[in-house]
Parts: C-alpha cells; structure tokens; sequence
C-alpha cells in the first residue's frame, strides 16, 4: 500500500462515503431482493392466484402485470441510486482525493 | 485493412446472392419474395463492415481492442449493454415460450431484469475502478495471478462456449426458415462475419455494431407490436381474450406451470437469472468501456430501461401470435409452429406486416445473432490473450503486439469452434442453452468475483478450490440433469431430476470459497488478506484506476 492509499484509508470523511453509500446500495439490494423473491414465491406457490383476472371479466392475469410493474420497479430503482451516486456521493468521493 | 474488408464483403455478398439464387431454383419456390429481407440483411452487414474498417483505424492498441480505448457514453454503453442482452435466443426464445406456455415467460422475464440493479448496485462502479480489460483482473487483483486468472478465463471460455452455440442454433433455424437454406449456411456465414467484426475492428466495431442493431431491435419489436395491436383495434382485453380462446390450453396460459412451480427449479432459476448476468464476461467487459464509475453508473441505468422495455414487447409479442400466429393453417406444420417453437415472432412479422416487414424483422433478428456473437468472441479473446496467454504464460510481460496478435488468433479459433459446436447442437431449445450459460456464470465467475471485491479473507485457495467445486457441480448437474442425459445422451431417467441447478452450484462455490478460505493459514493467504485494503481504496475511490485514452 503506497502513502496515498494510507492517508485515504486513515480519513475519517473516506470512512463516512465508504458506509454512506455501501448502506444505500445495500438497502436497495435488499428492497430488490425481498422485491424479487415475492414474486417468484407468488408464481411458485399460487400459481392460481397468479392467473387471476386483474379486474373481474377481465382475461389479463394479476401475475403478468405484476411481472411488468417489477420490471418498471427495477428501473425506477436503478435511477434512484445513479442520480444520488452520481451527485451526493461523487462529491463526497472528490472531496477525500483532495485531502 | 480496408480493401482486405470490401473483398471481404464482396465475396460474402456474393456467397449469399449465390445461395439465395440456389434456393429459388430448389424446392422452396415460395420463399423468392424474401429478396427483401436478404436485401435488408445485406445493407446491414455493408454498413457494420464499413463501420469495421472506420474502427479498424483507430485499433492501435490492446487498450483500444478490448475496450475502444475506454471513450463509450454512458448512454452508448447502455444500448450496448442492453443489445448483448436482448439477444437473438431472448427474442425469440422469450416470446416463442410465451407463444407456447403463456405466463411462463413472464416469469422469465423479470429474473432477466431483476440482475440489473444487483449489478450497478454492488459491481458495476467497484468493475470499473478495479479493472483494466477482463473480469479475471478483478477477481485476481490482490490473489495469485496464475491460479485465479487460469480459473476466471475457464470460467468465461466455458460461459462464451454454451452461450455461442445458443446464438448459433438460432441463427440456423432463422436462415432456414428466411431464405430456405441449409442450416449449416448460417451458421458458417454468421461465424465469418463476427471473426471480421472482432479481428479488424475491436471493441469498438463490436460496440457500434451492437448499438445499431439494438437501436433496429428495438424499433422492429415495437413497430411489431403496433402493427399486431392494430389487428385487434388497439383493444388490449380482445386481444388478450383472443389469446386465452385460441390457445389450446385456454385458461391454463395464465398460470406459471411446472417450469417454474416446482420450488427447486425456481429458485434455481431465480438465482441463475438474477446473478448470472454478474458473471457474464461479455457484459462485464463493456464497463470498462467507459472512462468513468459516473458513466458506468449511467450504463446500467439506461441498459436496465431498454432491457425492461424489450421484456414487455417480446411478452406481448407472444400473446398476439397465439392468435394471429396460432389460428393461421399457413404457418402450422401438422399442427404445430412451422420451423419450432422460437419462431413465433417472425411468422408474426408476416402476419401483421406482409413480406416487407418479415424481411426487415428477420433481418434484424440476424443481425442481432451477429452483434451478440461478435461480443461474446471478444470476451472469449480476451481471456484468452490476456488471462491466459499475457498474464498466465508470459507473467505480465507480453508485448502489446504479440497480445494483440493472440487475441486475433484467439477470435479466429473461437470462430471456428462456434460453427463446430453450433452444427452439432441443431436441435436444442435455445432458451435453455442461455439459462445453461447463465447458471455456470452464475455459479463460477460471479462467486469468485463478488467475494474477490467485498470479503476480505478470501485467499487463493479458497477461491480456486470455491470456483472450481461451483465449475464441476455445475457441469456434472448439467450433464447427469434431463437437458444431457435423456435430451442428448438418450437415457430413461435423469440421474439429477431438475434441469435448473444454480442452487446446488452457487452453494458449492459460495461454501467452498468460505471454508477453504478461513482454514487457509499459508504464507499466501496473508499476502492475500494484506492486499484487500489497498483494493478497497480503489474500489471505493478509483483511485489509479484506467481512464479514457483519448484519440
């Protein structure tokens, strides 16, 4: 490990991005996870259920737009955390390799 | 380099002129109107060849051959990224298995989304601070070299392997049922466009053509959708009341079946699908195609929009074939799909388009078997002539040159075994040889990777016995599972009854990184766990990592 590296890894403010921003991802990979798994436990365990009609009369099953609205949750994820990342947390990280 | 690509094109363009009339005079009389699509076809591979000659003028380096030198937008890079995901087995193996079983797509679909934000989330950012050209760099970054980077480049080898032969399978029974040529045609013409792409113009022929044709898929399926939304009004509940009366199994299209409901099978799938894109090396390599952890934050954002986008029509495009598709007695043979269950999607084109637009959906649909298979040779190259040849063999003193020189060498081998492997393999489900490809990425690359940046007593050992334990139980569940035993091999019973195995695997590796690791007190193990901390200020920082060579 070189002198840089050493005053980094000893700057508190580095130490503050590092769980700032790893607490966040983690968060949101838990969302996304528990998210997912729901879904999965949906189709495996109520298969029924997951063919139900969304309104009654209707033949567009519950589990399929359920599916889409997963899928729009996972991008609407990603831009939460790009648009924070990339403003907050960037900041914070050009402000230890100042130091 | 430009005339050696004009002859190039010319004898191609020739070869398939040729074929096509060969055709005509044969049986298949009927198919003579799809001039149009190999007219289609043909401005398609005039055009990535010329942009191949443009990128073979600024391929100077091994820096500008494996990642264009590092100067991709994150918007470029997310159409590339999105284009090696929506592949030609997605398309058409997506809607082909919602054409054949309903929900059961869906089910697919979201797994196929949902590892997007894992990535950016805990790799994207860490992969590009970390790494210089390959995934291997990272998992080995702070380990021993030999060891670690001879398994990563096994691992991707054997991930580029089942995932090319996927490409090539569809791209034969596309041709054939296109221009009504022999099978293996295809699959030799897609195979010597791609070693021409890849050898002349690098990653940055590989990503401009993955971004024209993701831009052409993306528009080709949702003008098809339009176009097959149009025959019911724009009214969605016909359409989907159309669907449930039309389909032999009625009702039943709108349950997950026993694909997916056998608990063991799907959360074997589910973490396939979710983690395998982690562990593809053709994906991977794209963020370090980009200068900066901002642009590959980006990356992943707007890779994740289209690749959401895409699910949706290719689900919808399913459904409409049931009726559009399925009623109609000129695309059935003896009552089932003509030319199998993935081409659902081009007999709709026709349906709802007439012959102009199956030409360009068939077209695109090819060019996108090419734009795929052209990455996933680089990264195949790539751990060749990187991993294996100038850090495992020559420790890091090759010379530019003769890395290139491998690398080139490298892409024309794969080339010639993806046509191989790609006759041998005529009958597969292609959706399947992708879910094989995604579950070793799953429980070989991704494992030794994600434990390679975020725990720090990981140790040689532990991670070459962890990643080699998740290769074999991978390969041995395959093998002794029903897509090998009874499928290929022809026996009764399946030795291993699921044929979705990532639970076993991904518990294999993660366990035998775990305890080889913590009972591992060799004098290597202490470099290894000393070497995390410098590791860790560069994966948070990207501090002295790669930047953009600018041209």
């Amino acid at each position: 490990m070189d002198a840089i590296q050493e005053k980094i890894l000893a700057n508190p403010k580095f130490h503050e991005l590092v769980a700032k921003r790893n607490r966040f991802a983690r968060t949101l990979t838990l969302i996304i996870l528990v998210v997912y798994a729901a879904f999965i436990a949906f189709a495996i365990f109520a298969p029924k259920m997951f063919g139900a009609p969304v309104l009654s009369g209707s033949d567009w099953a519950i589990g399929l737009l359920l599916g889409w609205l997963v899928q729009a949750f996972a991008f609407v994820m990603t831009g939460i955390y790009t648009r924070r990342a990339n403003g907050e947390f960037d900041a914070l990280s050009r402000d230890v390799l100042r130091n | 380099m430009k005339r050696i690509i004009l002859s190039a094109a010319l004898t191609l363009a020739a070869g398939v002129a040729f074929a096509a009339g060969d055709a005509i005079e044969g049986d298949v009389v009927k198919q003579a109107t799809n001039w149009t699509a190999i007219g289609m076809f043909l401005l398609f591979v005039v055009a990535t060849l010329f942009l191949t000659g443009w990128a073979a003028r600024r391929t100077k380096s091994t820096s500008d051959f494996y990642t264009a030198g590092g100067g991709i937008t994150g918007f470029q890079n997310g159409l590339a990224i999105a284009g090696d995901y929506m592949s030609a087995a997605a398309f058409l193996g997506v809607s082909g298995m919602v054409f054949a079983k309903g929900v059961d797509g869906v089910v697919y679909t979201v797994g196929f989304t949902m590892g997007w934000p894992f990535i950016l989330f805990l790799i994207a950012e860490r992969l590009r601070n970390l790494g210089k050209y390959t995934f291997s760099d990272i998992s080995s970054f702070r380990l021993e070299q030999t060891k670690i980077r001879t398994l990563s480049a096994f691992g991707a080898l054997t991930v580029v392997v089942f995932y090319l032969i996927a490409q090539m399978v569809g791209a034969g029974k596309l041709i054939q049922l296109l221009f009504g040529l022999d099978y293996a045609y295809a699959v030799l013409l897609v195979g010597v466009l791609m070693m021409l792409y890849v050898t002349f113009g690098g990653m940055l022929a590989t990503t401009w053509v993955q971004i024209v044709k993701a831009v052409l898929l993306l528009s080709g399926a949702t003008i098809l959708v339009l176009l097959g939304l149009a025959q019911f009004g724009f009214d969605l509940e016909a359409m989907m009341a159309a669907a449930v009366d039309n389909h032999a199994k009625h009702d039943i299209i709108k349950m997950p079946t026993s694909l997916v409901t056998d608990p063991i099978s799907g959360i074997s799938l589910a973490l396939a699908l979710m983690f395998g894109p982690a562990g593809l090396p053709h994906i991977l390599m794209r963020f370090f195609t980009v200068p900066d952890a901002k642009e590959a934050r980006k990356s992943v954002f707007y890779a994740t929009g289209f690749i959401a986008y895409f699910f949706v029509l290719t689900v919808t495009i399913g459904f409409l074939a049931v009726t559009l598709v399925g009623t109609r007695p000129e695309f059935l043979t003896d009552g089932a799909i003509t030319g199998g269950g993935n081409m659902a999607a081009i007999h709709l084109a026709k349906a709802v388009g007439g012959n102009v637009f199956l030409g360009f959906i068939s077209a695109v649909a090819f060019a996108t078997i090419l734009a795929v298979v052209s990455g996933l040779a680089l990264s195949g190259a790539s751990a060749v002539a990187h991993d294996l040849y100038a850090n495992v063999i020559k420790k890091g003193a090759a010379s530019d040159k003769a890395e290139m020189k491998v690398s080139r060498i490298a892409t024309l081998v794969l080339g010639v075994v993806a046509i191989v492997l790609g006759l041998a393999f005529e009958n597969q489900n292609i959706a399947f040889m992708v879910g094989l490809a995604f579950g070793l990425a799953a429980s070989v690359n991704f494992p030794v990777l994600f434990m390679s940046i975020f725990w720090r007593k990981m140790t040689t050992r532990g991670a070459f016995i962890g990643g080699l334990m998740g290769l074999v139980t991978a390969v041995a569940l395959v093998v002794l599972g029903p897509t090998v035993w009874v499928a290929v091999l022809g026996f009764e019973t399946p030795i291993f009854p699921y044929s979705q195995y990532a639970l076993f695997s991904m518990a294999a590796a993660f366990g035998g990184i775990w305890f080889f690791s913590i009972t591992d007190n060799s004098a290597r193990a202490r470099i290894d766990r000393a070497g995390f901390d410098a590791q860790f200020v560069r994966s948070e920082t990207g501090l002295g990592a790669a930047g953009a060579v600018a041209h």
